[in-house]
This record gives structure tokens, C-alpha cells and sequence, in this order.
């Protein structure tokens, strides 16, 4: 799974702030830089509030960035575009959504929802063309062609979910935004649409930024991960290297949560306990926004805002416990954790 | 347990194949089937319509079905009450009712329909606009309208019958200048409602231009609450029609219209109830009959326990 | 062990237009003392109308009670009247929701809600039941609880409205809690906080626990025994160490193959082909026979009978027939548990 060193979408330092009342302003995605490589599949995990759906949707062009920067191939993605410039980015960036009884226009065929890229974009000149686009896509996405007259209320979740990839197919994008694509469907059903991704990637090349709360099918399915709280980054790694070495507290904190389905594990687990409630993102703390519930918390953390440094060999971390300056405030705790 | 009736060879392994897994069991149905059964078990409703149906038939057929037209005077025969000559009895100046009546069913409901679709047309247009785009647009569309709302119709409509030539048009204008207003109200709060549905994002990062998303994703999503919000506009439509009539700003002589007809009814209601009784009469049922179908599309299209 | 709720053969049925779908078809399990039973199904398995249905919380219509008894205490629940059965709730059984905002009433304050329920069964007068409200806060691990009972729900976050739900559900002591996805919605880090504040409530006041679910992370922090659901039935139960390491339907095996593990790394994750049965008209024989890799012939015409495998491990299938076929567990099921064999 060696993947090009060749950067496809570049962050930098990208702001979302939504204008909440009279005054207030919540900071959504606040400060994300990142990079995401051509091929790979990017992880973003994140408890609610974390920002990681505004994130994608910001990185799709479906919401204007308040501050900073998002490059596909080295071409700005907001700004003032021409219409062949905005078609040419509809064409390579394409999104799969969460809800799948949501993301499905209940009055159109599945025959009108899955052309519906081809006809903006006009890549089919006869109806007999479009027709067989479709099949094929249907096909590809393990449904059949009959499926093709009826409307998405007849569907199960799973399929809806495949015809929204199916939709997303289409114009053949080069990068796809994967939104909590599995969050609604069932158990069994989550391994046929994880694994039909992962085949489409293989045969397509396909890039994606995979979006989800579920840590155990994004290690399944990522080849690095990032992890948002409160609009910012805590933490980038490789897929292995985040679940066996976090370096940062909310990670660990969040990896010793997840349940695991083996009891005998879960018996022996110890579990790290995060206290407190998650704050208010109008309202984030200063310094570190985790370390209101961070147990390795110092006055430092609520002074300065960690740096976002490689600590490690492809392994970023904002956290002050790892800052060369401040390593001796941390030494005990730094023990406990190796 | 029947034990007994299985064989050895019963345990011989079988194959689905994948497209066997992935069928759909039962007939397709779209929204627009589910709505109409049950529109179809609302007897009610199915009565409305079948009114409305022969209303209209008889708007048609009507005049011919008596010798008499609706507008030959025959002054020497006025004021008779209903008898085997004239179905419906005749006016003052000997005009035959039944022919009246259903020349004025014509006219009528002509205002009313006319005047509800151009209050649809200019509403849905108005509405999806200023919804959909939302911030200062949204902001000065509504404001017109609340403006144009605020105004008191009477005096907007007396200074246009002043100003404009007396005839079917000018009515229809005078009952259209605000009748928008409801329905672009209501498609406005829908509009903001769906504007952010996943599929019209899903639209959005495919490429889809507003008119797109407009016409292809919000409007059919919508029809639920502007059809019934059209079968609605009618009866007022016509309630209006009968009110500007029935003040004298109606259709000119010897046309007839049921406001005009009531106008003229209610001078003679002493003598000549009956003169006043078929046109009411027949504008409550027309009304009614709306209404009742509204209803019955609002049931139709709005169900809370969709399994 | 004592047995404080047994499910016999229970049969529910809802009449929509588009026929009567059979919900639930003839479910059976028991219920101990002080133990946690899951409910594990993915949708359609009919485990959230069987919770409901012991809380005879099914409207009816739609829905119908075919046949089948749920006995507590020696009385069959099903026989009760809806005056019987308001004594019951909250008094003998409780219950706790996925979604706590929905589950709670917006316009009370949570201590009114609480004292509601104790004013009710315990006949405690308002300023007792005020103050058993803020012991009831405090025992579910809310901060403050004099200020928290005047507060409303949208001024609590998620976990602490469903802290609030296992309060009411708990308020008048319960043998019964039951709880449907009561975690579902939440964060994995919050749901990790409840699923804690379950154990420590059951081991203080020994309640038995039905908690349904469908993440088998959740049943293997919090079961002491499983029944897997599937099309209306009950396909296997047992011990959670029994499930998880000796299951011995393919369903089961299906379910474990396609969890990812957050501590191991697999190739690849073995889907279940295919989609759940439509209940409309539901196979005469095994739910599972149309995704069923073992599939065989009277497996589509004939429902299998439940075989004792363990102790306390019971599956329907047609596999465990000394007529079928030897089918050795695929590999993944091998690899797990301390205790390899029987």
C-alpha cells in the first residue's frame, strides 16, 4: 500500500466560523493544515463538535473558507472561479454523504440521481448512452439493472449508500470526501460498502478523505489518520503508529473508549478517564482546547497554543508534553505513558 | 417436529446468487401513487371532486340545456318564481336564471382558476428566490410583500378600477396584486426548510446551477403544499370575485357572474328569494367543495405514520 | 440463580398497508437476577419491538400481540390491563432510550420528572421526592445536583440526559432496567462513561439489565449472557465468552468477521452478502438461509430447532443436525478467547 509521494489536496491553516446571534461566533475548523496524498486514504476521526464534517464540506467547496487556504493539485479550491474552472473541480472532487435516507432526492428515479453528474456536465450525447453509463455504474456498485426505475424509499440503507457512490462515480473524480459514509447502516452492511471503497480505490486510484467516528474501521480502512477536537488538530499519524504509539492525551483517551468485541480484552483493559463534558466551541478554552479535561494538563497549556510539530518520524502532535521547552514539566507523566 | 418429513438429502448445500439477494420484492410506488390512494379512501374529498367535475360540466352544457339564453330580456315575463319554463325562475328583467347561473358559473370560475394559478406562477417563482438565496435578497423581497400587504386592498382595488377599463382583466389584476403573497410565503418556508437537505448539497457538489436545484430538487419536493395551497386560493378567489362584484366593481351587464348575480339578488330578497338563493347557493358549494379537496390533498400528501 | 422475566414464544405483528409485517416471530429467553442480557440484531432483527413489547409500549394498532407470554414475578404481563401495566412501569421495569432528547420533556425540569415518577408509585410527598431526586442525580454521576434538578433538558449535553433517563428509569428501584441503544447516540468517549455507570448502578443495586444493541464492542464490555437476533428470531444465546469465542451460528460468524478490531489488523472484513428478509413476507424456514454461505436445502423449507451446545448456549440451525454436513468455524473464529475448545 506504498503511495506517491505526490500531494493532492494541500491545507493550510483553514478557518470555518459560523456567525451564531448577534455576536457570537463559532469556530468550527479552526486552524487546519494538513496534506493528503495522491492515492491514500486519509482518516479524519472526531467526537461531535470536532469540526471533521465542516472540515470536508470546506475542503469540497461546499462552504467558503473564512481564513486560509485548500489546493487541489495546486489550484486554489475557493475563490472566483469561471464556470469551466468550477466544472473541472465538480468533475475531480466528489462527496459521499452520511444520511443515506437523506442524501437521496425521494422524488427522482435512481436512474435520474446517478445521470444527474453526467447531464450537468453534458459526458452523455444519447439517451441510449446515459442508459448504459448507469447500468454500468450499478453494476460496479453490486446493484442491478432493474433497480434502475424505482425510487430510493424502496431501497435498505446499505443500498442507498451504494447509489450515492454510484452518483459520485459518475464524472469519475480523482478525489472523493467520504462523510461518516457508513455511520447509518447497519454492522454487516458497513464491511460491503467499506470493502466495495477500498476495491474502487484499488482499480480506480481513487484518493479519499475518509470522515468518521469510528476508530476501528478507520484503522481498518485509513493509511494515515488525523484527529480533530474543538476545530483543531491534535494529532496526524500513520494508521499503525496512531493505535500502537498516540502521542497525544486526547488520543490515547479516545482509543482506551472504544469498545472492542472481545471480551477477555475488554475484561483487562484499563481505561484512561477523561473527565468533564465537552466545551462549548463559541466559547473554546485558551491555550491547549483540550486541556480542560486533559489529565496531563499544566499552566502552560493555558498560556500558549502547542505547536503543531513532527514529533516523530511522519507523526505530528500538538502537545505541549512532547515540546522540547517543556519536557521537564512533563517527565513523570511522560514515564507513565511509555 | 416434523421430524419425519426430512430427508437425508434435504442437507445437500444450495447457492443464492447475489442478484437473487439484492431484489426488491413488491411493485414500485412513488410518491405520487401513495398520495392518490390515499386521497382515493377520503370519501369526503372524492365528493368534492366529483362536484367540482359536474360544476363544470354544467358551466358547459348548461346554457344549452334551456331554449333561453342568459341575456334577452322579456320584461313582460320578469320576476318569476322556478317553474317548469324556467328551471331556476328569471330576474328582473325577465331573464332566465338557469341560463344565468351557469353563464355565471363559466365566468366565475374562470376568475377563480385564472386567478389562483397567476398567484401560483408569481408566488412559487417569488418565493423559491428569495428562499433559496436567502440574506439581503430574501430581505427585500419580503419586504415588498409585507409592504404590498400591508396596503388596504380596497383602496388598491377601487384605484384601479378607476384608472383601468371595467372588464374581466382588470378583476383578475385587482385580485392578483396580492394573492401571491400567501403562496410565496409558504414556498419561501419550504424552500429554507429543504434548502439544506443532504441531496440538494449532494446537487451542489455536483455542479447543479440554482435553476437546477430550483426546478429539479426543491419544487417537486414541494408540490405537497402548493397544490394545497392552490385548492385553497381558489374558493377565496372566488369569495373575492362575488365581494368586488357584489360592491359594483364586477363584470359590466349583461355578462353575469354569481357576485354580480347575488348583487342583484339581494335588491329583490323580500319578494324574490330565489333570486338571491341559486347564486349564493352555488358559490358556497363551489367553495366548499375546494376546500374540501384541499383538505383531502393535504391528508394525501402529508401523512405522519409513513411506514 | 432466581429468574425474574421469562419471554415465552413471543409473536408481534404490525398491519401496514403493504401487508402484515411479522416483526417478531416467536421469541424466547429468560432473564436472571442481577445479570445483563444483550440484545444483539442489526435492524429489521426485531430486538427494539421485543424491549418495547415486554413494556407493552406497542400501539396497537398498528401493531398486534399474536401470541406468546412474558412472565414476571408469575404473572403473564400480556394478560394486564394498561392500569396494570402504568403500576408496572417504572416500578418493576424501567427504561432508557437511544435518543434522550426526544425521551424527555422538554417543558418539565428534570427534577419534576424524576419526582414524577416517585410521587406516583412510591407515594413520597413532593419534598421527599425533590430530595430523592438529587440522591438520584448524584448516584448517576451529575456534578451539582441541588442546581441541576431546576434546570430543563436542553440545558443538559447528551451524556448528562441519558445520566438523567437512567435516574428516572432507576428512581423507583426497578428489578428490570431495560435499555435500548442507550448509547448509540453518543460519543465513544461519553458512551464509555455510561456503559461504567450501568455496571457500578447493577452491582449496587442488583437490577438486571436488557440492553439492546448492535455494536458487539458494547456487549463484550457490559454482557454476562447474548441472545442474537436475526429476522424476527432468536438464532443463538449463551454466555458472552460462549458467543464470542464458541459461536456456533453463521450469522454470528458473519457479525464477527465483519467487526473491524481496533487491536488487530485485518486484511480483509468479511461482509454478509445481500440484505435482511422483508418481514412482509418472511422464508418459511431459517431467517438467514438467503445469505447463508452453509446454506442447504431444508434450511429454506423447515425453521431449524434450538440444540443445546453448552451450559447455557443454545442455536437454531440446521448445521448442528448429525445429518448435516461437518463445517469447521471459519478462522477467524479459532483465533479468539483464551479457552480454544469445547
Amino acid at each position: 500500500m506504498s503511495k506517491s509521494k505526490e500531494k493532492l489536496v494541500e491545507v493550510r491553516n483553514l478557518k470555518k466560523h459560523f456567525k451564531v446571534g448577534r455576536k457570537q461566533i463559532l469556530k468550527a475548523v479552526d486552524g487546519l493544515t494538513f496534506d493528503i496524498y495522491k492515492g491514500e486514504t486519509f482518516g479524519l476521526v472526531g467526537e461531535s463538535g470536532s469540526g471533521k464534517s465542516t472540515a470536508g464540506r470546506t475542503i469540497m467547496r461546499l462552504y467558503d473558507a473564512t481564513e486560509g487556504q485548500v489546493m487541489f493539485k495546486g489550484k486554489s479550491v475557493h475563490g472566483k472561479k469561471t464556470k469551466d474552472e468550477l466544472k473541472e473541480l465538480n468533475q475531480n472532487m466528489q462527496m459521499i454523504f452520511q444520511d443515506p435516507y437523506a442524501s437521496l432526492n425521494p422524488r427522482m428515479t435512481v436512474m435520474d440521481i446517478i445521470a444527474e453528474g453526467l447531464d450537468i456536465h453534458g459526458l452523455v450525447k444519447t439517451k441510449e448512452e446515459r442508459q448504459r453509463k448507469v447500468n454500468e455504474l450499478l453494476k460496479i456498485v453490486g446493484l442491478n439493472e432493474e433497480h434502475a426505475n424505482r425510487y430510493p424509499h424502496e431501497f435498505s440503507g446499505g443500498q442507498r449508500q451504494r447509489i450515492g457512490i454510484a452518483r459520485a462515480l459518475a464524472v469519475e473524480p480523482e478525489f472523493i470526501v467520504a462523510d461518516e459514509p457508513i455511520s447509518a447502516l447497519d454492522v454487516s452492511i458497513q464491511a460491503q460498502v467499506v470493502n466495495l471503497l477500498k476495491r474502487l480505490q484499488e482499480e480506480r486510484g481513487l484518493t479519499y478523505l475518509f470522515i468518521a467516528h469510528d476508530l476501528s474501521m478507520v484503522r481498518h480502512i485509513s493509511d494515515r489518520v488525523g484527529v480533530m477536537y474543538l476545530g483543531k488538530m491534535m494529532e496526524i499519524a500513520p494508521s499503525d503508529k496512531l493505535y500502537t504509539s498516540p502521542l497525544h492525551p486526547y488520543t490515547r483517551a479516545l482509543l482506551s473508549a472504544v469498545p472492542i468485541p472481545d471480551p477477555e480484552v475488554e475484561r483487562k483493559r484499563e481505561r484512561i478517564q477523561i473527565k468533564g463534558e465537552l466545551p462549548s466551541p463559541i466559547n473554546p478554552p485558551s491555550g491547549c482546547v483540550f486541556r480542560t479535561r486533559c489529565p496531563f494538563a499544566k499552566d502552560v497549556c493555558a498560556k500558549e497554543v502547542p505547536a503543531f510539530a513532527e514529533y516523530r518520524d511522519g507523526q505530528w502532535a500538538a502537545c505541549h508534553m512532547h515540546d522540547e521547552r517543556f519536557k521537564e514539566h512533563f517527565k513523570s507523566d511522560l514515564e507513565k505513558i511509555q | 417436529m416434523s421430524q419425519q418429513t426430512i430427508k437425508e438429502s434435504d442437507f445437500t448445500p444450495i447457492q443464492y446468487t447475489e442478484a437473487e439477494t439484492e431484489k426488491i420484492v413488491g411493485e414500485s410506488t412513488s410518491y405520487w401513487k401513495d398520495a392518490w390512494r390515499r386521497f382515493k379512501k377520503n370519501k369526503l374529498a372524492i365528493g368534492g371532486v366529483i362536484i367540482i367535475i359536474l360544476l363544470a360540466v354544467m358551466s358547459l352544457a348548461g346554457p344549452y340545456m334551456t331554449e333561453y339564453n342568459y341575456y334577452e330580456n322579456d320584461l313582460i315575463n320578469a320576476n318569476q318564481s322556478p317553474s317548469a319554463e324556467h328551471w331556476f325562475g328569471t330576474d328582473n328583467l325577465g331573464r332566465d336564471m338557469f341560463a344565468r347561473t351557469w353563464e355565471g358559473a363559466k365566468i366565475s370560475l374562470f376568475i377563480g382558476l385564472t386567478a389562483a394559478i397567476i398567484d401560483l406562477i408569481i408566488g412559487v417563482i417569488w418565493g423559491s428566490v428569495s428562499g433559496y438565496i436567502g440574506g439581503r435578497v430574501d430581505e427585500i423581497m419580503m419586504r415588498i410583500a409585507d409592504i404590498l400587504s400591508a396596503l388596504p386592498y380596497l383602496l388598491v382595488v377601487i384605484l384601479l378600477m378607476v384608472v383601468m377599463p371595467q372588464g374581466l382583466w382588470t378583476l383578475i389584476l385587482a385580485m392578483t396584486i396580492t394573492g401571491w403573497i400567501n403562496m410565496a410565503r409558504i414556498v419561501r418556508g419550504e424552500v429554507m426548510r429543504l434548502k439544506n437537505e443532504e441531496y440538494v448539497l449532494a446537487a451542489k457538489s455536483l455542479g447543479a446551477s440554482t435553476t437546477r436545484i430550483i426546478a429539479r430538487h426543491l419544487v417537486p419536493n414541494m408540490l405537497g403544499p402548493i397544490l394545497v395551497t392552490l385548492t385553497l386560493t381558489v374558493p377565496s378567489a372566488i369569495f373575492t370575485e362575488a365581494f368586488l362584484s357584489f360592491l359594483g366593481l364586477g363584470v359590466p351587464a349583461p355578462l353575469a357572474s354569481w357576485g354580480t348575480m347575488t348583487s342583484d339578488g339581494l335588491a329583490s330578497l323580500r319578494y324574490y328569494p330565489y333570486q338571491l338563493f341559486f347564486p349564493a347557493f352555488f358559490i358556497s358549494l363551489t367553495m366548499l367543495a375546494f376546500n374540501v379537496v384541499g383538505d383531502g390533498l393535504r391528508d394525501a400528501f402529508d401523512p405522519k405514520d409513513k411506514r | 440463580m432466581k429468574k425474574v422475566l421469562e419471554v415465552k414464544d413471543l409473536s408481534v405483528s404490525f398491519h401496514t398497508y403493504g401487508g402484515e409485517v411479522q416483526a417478531v416471530r416467536g421469541v424466547s429467553f429468560d432473564l436472571y437476577e442481577g445479570e445483563t442480557l444483550a440484545i444483539v440484531g442489526e435492524s429489521g432483527s426485531g430486538k427494539s419491538v421485543t424491549a418495547q413489547s415486554i413494556m407493552q409500549l406497542i400501539a396497537q394498532p398498528p401493531g398486534e400481540y399474536k401470541s406468546g407470554s412474558i412472565i414476571l414475578d408469575g404473572e403473564d404481563l400480556l394478560k394486564k390491563t394498561e392500569a396494570e401495566m402504568q403500576h408496572i412501569r417504572g416500578q418493576e421495569i424501567g427504561m432508557v432510550f437511544q435518543d434522550p432528547m426526544t425521551s424527555l420533556n422538554p417543558t418539565m425540569t428534570i427534577g419534576k420528572q424524576i419526582a414524577e415518577g416517585l410521587i406516583k408509585h412510591q407515594k413520597l410527598s413532593r419534598q421527599e421526592a425533590y430530595e430523592r431526586a438529587i440522591e438520584l442525580l448524584h448516584l448517576v454521576g451529575i456534578p451539582n445536583p441541588e442546581k441541576r434538578i431546576k434546570q430543563y433538558p436542553h440545558e443538559f449535553s447528551g451524556g448528562m440526559r441519558q445520566r438523567a433517563m437512567i435516574a428516572i428509569a432507576l428512581s423507583c428501584n426497578p428489578k428490570i432496567l431495560i435499555a435500548d441503544e442507550p448509547t448509540t447516540a453518543l460519543d465513544v468517549t461519553i458512551q464509555a462513561q455510561i456503559l461504567d455507570l450501568l455496571k457500578r448502578l447493577q452491582k449496587e443495586m442488583n437490577t438486571a439489565i436488557i440492553i439492546i444493541t448492535h455494536d458487539l464492542g458494547v456487549v463484550a464490555n457490559i454482557a454476562d449472557r447474548v441472545a442474537v437476533m436475526y429476522g424476527g428470531k432468536v438464532v443463538e444465546t449463551g454466555e458472552v465468552d460462549d458467543i464470542f469465542y464458541h459461536p456456533k451460528h453463521p450469522y454470528t460468524w458473519g457479525l464477527l468477521a465483519s467487526m473491524p478490531k481496533l487491536n488487530e489488523i485485518k486484511e480483509e472484513l468479511q461482509s454478509i452478502p445481500g440484505t435482511p428478509p422483508d418481514l412482509k413476507a418472511p422464508p418459511k424456514g431459517c431467517p438467514f438461509v438467503t445469505r447463508c454461505p452453509y446454506a442447504m436445502k431444508v434450511c429454506d423449507e423447515h425453521m431449524p430447532p434450538y440444540t443445546n451446545v453448552r451450559n447455557k448456549q443454545q442455536t437454531a440451525c440446521w448445521l448442528l443436525d448429525e445429518r448435516a454436513p461437518k463445517v469447521e468455524p471459519p478462522a477467524h473464529i479459532m483465533a479468539g478467547g483464551l479457552t480454544n475448545d469445547e
